[in-house]
């Protein structure tokens, strides 16, 4: 059996945190649910809290926001994950928001900024008090600014200038009927602290994180892969390139980068000397405008 | 092994903290080019001639409109030897609400003053409170060093008045660090200056990376505010029950002799921890900062709320009992006002009896019995709850010392709660 530490390592304070946010909210809140798109932040959400109620089973469902635009192997990796764990899947198809009118496919084909309204009904629907994100403060300015319990009232909108001070690890998850509270249990986690994670507890990932032969296109900078959402326009070359994945999303919009990175140490190589940030690399729905985030979330998304 | 720094920064508006910050992320190799590149962009549209790296952290658009801080902003960097979180709190007097939100979780904290203007009321008024939430590590950056042409006068001068009033908050003489800056330029902010020859001292990141940071001491008498029981109930598992927590104080061991508070029988029930148990094996031990789950060799009634505390040195429990409130809401407090009390994980309705008297953070002094308490106002206070609590003295433990109060119409977090009296300087 192993002493304690003299001192938590930056990951072991990490993985504290955030098992201590889980059971946070297991304890307050009467219907919580882990918001899950297959991708590595939210495969690391699912993996503390496994931790964190072991030997017990996760005692939340897991929410997928489907744009329809995915990737077979993100699509494989959330079903195995459900059945490893034993966890309930709820999918919210935003295909039904647009057959049935509530929503309408944009001119540009990108369904993302299409997740927020499936996202509020589901809440509602399922009268869901706490909602899990994978979001990390270090991603965008906006995000920076966020609490690790965010209130949000009835139409899922976050107000920067109403947020609660949060003090200690004293969280308060008060909040009204209709309102829920959005949870950010890796607020402080940076990107290379995910990976640094991934691999010393050997988290399976989708495969697309890997380096992988794919043909793909440029447009606006980023190289597209072909799929539902269309593919390459008139005057669009397509490369068979090695790419690999730094985030899952939309994918008429997530681009994938060059890299030989096969493995989760080469990827951490590779993390260490990029000079770009994950979002500004392959989120096209990050440049609409300097304040995209922000405006983003005022709405309801994360 | 690279460990974690939790640190804030406070001053003044225009004080140039996002300054401070964006250039130790810009030098620290933290901003990545596009992130640079937004910067200088913006920059060019205002009319600048050099990136502002305070864009950098000003998140919201109305911060980058105004050119000034509005909410807390978390930042981390990492160098080979800590990684760094860092709350950049506002400077303004309507938000030192952010500023007791960014002391109350750091081990470290920067103030920053502007060296045309030396120590001012807002300077005194933050660290007031950051002796107030116990940060254990200041440090005084004498910022726009440039501007004062680089004269060693002018800093010792800053240096030497700060030091003097740090001590009166409890930070001893020679225990706060005093570096001359220049966020805007660089100067010693991460590489040495050669235009302050005078100065001898580490710069700030060179202070950052290597000061002494009190682990939360493992001597201190345990305790372990009970989150959630874990009762898998499965085949494999029928008769589990386990306290899963975060161990709050000091240190458990397994054949501990602990109580659980607050409880029927007077003094508490008293047991011993049987197994500590985690996902990745049990441990012989488990120290402040870890989360873990107890397994009790008694099958005691322990709840979500409950405190698991050391058996030969258990807090006190009580239900009436003096502390201190940082106030950070627009509606003001009265006495007599019903409200809730969360500490650990327990919540609780609670009465605020009395209002004793009011903290004048700048002469260091009580003020006797004022009528209440109005947004940034510290004030010495009674508090009757519904049920009783096991605290501890603030001055004691941070964690267990500390709780918040909450409004029971809406929710909101109205003070940052401190259990006794630890108003520094009186």
């Amino acid at each position: 059996m192993a002493e304690a530490p003299d001192k938590l390592d930056n990951l072991d304070a990490l993985e504290s945190e955030g098992i201590h946010i889980m059971r946070e909210v297991a304890g307050e809140f009467d219907r919580p649910v882990i918001l899950f798109s297959g991708g590595k932040d939210s495969t690391l959400l699912l993996h503390l809290a496994v931790k964190a109620f072991w030997p017990a089973p996760v005692p939340f469902p897991l929410l997928h926001v489907d744009t329809g635009h995915n990737f077979d192997e993100v699509i494989d990796f959330r079903d195995r994950m459900v059945e490893r764990y034993g966890v309930r899947l709820v999918v919210a198809h935003v295909q039904e928001w647009i057959d049935d009118g509530r929503l309408e496919e944009r001119p540009d084909g990108t369904r993302n900024p299409l997740q927020t309204v499936p996202l509020l009904d589901t809440i509602t629907a399922n009268k869901f008090d706490a909602v899990f994100g994978g979001g990390r403060r270090d991603e965008e300015r906006a995000r920076a600014k966020e609490r690790i319990f965010s209130l949000r009232n009835a139409f899922g909108q976050w107000d920067p200038r109403r947020q609660r001070p949060e003090l200690w690890n004293l969280y308060n998850g008060r909040h009204r009927a209709g309102e829920h509270v959005r949870v950010f249990p890796l607020s402080n986690w940076t990107e290379l602290d995910v990976w640094r994670y991934i691999e010393r507890e050997k988290i399976e990932l989708p495969s697309i994180y890997y380096a992988h032969k794919r043909e793909v296109y440029q447009r606006d900078g980023m190289w597209l892969t072909s799929g539902p959402w269309g593919g390459p326009r008139d005057g669009e070359a397509v490369f068979p390139k090695m790419v690999r994945y730094r985030t899952v999303g939309d994918g008429s919009c997530t681009g994938a980068v060059e890299s030989e990175a096969l493995t989760v140490s080469d990827v951490i190589a590779e993390v260490q000397a990029s000079r770009l940030t994950e979002r500004g690399a392959t989120r096209a729905d990050d440049r609409l405008s300097e304040a995209a985030m922000e405006d983003r979330k005022r709405e309801g998304y994360f | 092994m690279s460990d974690l720094l939790r640190l804030a920064t406070a001053g003044s508006v225009d004080d140039g903290k996002s300054t401070l910050v964006g250039r130790l992320l810009y030098d620290t190799k933290s901003v990545l080019a596009d992130q640079l590149d937004a910067v200088t962009r913006a920059s060019v549209d205002k009319g600048l001639s050099t990136p502002d790296l305070s864009l950098l952290v000003d998140g919201l658009r109305s911060e980058r409109e105004q050119g000034i801080t509005i909410d807390v902003a978390y930042r981390y960097f990492a160098t080979g030897k800590r990684s760094f979180v860092l709350a950049d709190t506002p400077g303004h007097v309507q938000y030192t609400r952010n500023t007791v939100t960014g002391a109350s979780t750091a081990q470290l904290a920067i103030l920053l003053v502007d060296a045309r203007k030396g120590v001012i009321e807002q300077t005194r008024r933050h660290a007031a409170v950051l002796a107030l939430l116990g940060v254990p590590n200041l440090v005084l950056a004498v910022n726009k060093i440039d501007l004062v042409g680089y004269d060693e006068g002018v800093f010792e001068t800053i240096a030497q008045e700060f030091a003097a009033h740090a001590d009166k908050l409890g930070y001893p003489m020679g225990s706060v660090l005093s570096v001359p800056v220049s966020a805007l330029v660089g100067d010693n902010v991460v590489e040495p200056s050669a235009n302050t020859p005078w100065y001898a001292g580490p710069t700030l990141l060179d202070h950052l990376e290597t000061v002494a940071v009190q682990p939360d001491p493992h001597e201190a008498p345990l305790r372990f505010p009970v989150q959630y029981v874990i009762r898998p109930r499965t085949a494999e598992h029928p008769d589990y029950r386990g306290y899963a927590g975060q161990v709050a104080a000091g240190t458990v061991r397994v054949g501990d002799r602990v109580t659980v508070l607050p409880s029927v029988v007077a003094g508490g029930l008293t047991t011993t921890v049987e197994r500590i148990d985690t996902p990745d094996g049990e441990l012989t031990e488990a120290v402040a900062g870890q989360s873990v789950t107890l397994l009790l060799a008694d099958d005691l009634d322990v709840a979500r709320g409950d405190l698991i505390a050391a058996a030969d040195a258990p807090p006190a429990v009580t239900d009436e009992f003096a502390a201190t409130l940082a106030w950070l809401a627009d509606k003001p407090l009265r006495t007599g006002a019903r409200v809730l009390v969360k500490h650990g994980t327990r919540t609780v309705p609670a009465i605020v009896a009395a209002v004793d008297a009011r903290f004048d953070e700048q002469a260091l002094s009580v003020v006797d019995a004022p009528d209440g308490l109005s947004l940034n106002e510290i004030g010495l206070v009674t508090l009757r709850t519904a049920e009783p609590l096991p605290l501890d003295d603030y001055a004691d433990s941070r964690r267990t010392g500390a709780f918040i109060v909450i409004d029971n119409a809406d929710g909101t977090t109205l003070a940052a709660g401190l259990a006794g009296t630890p108003l520094p300087g009186t």
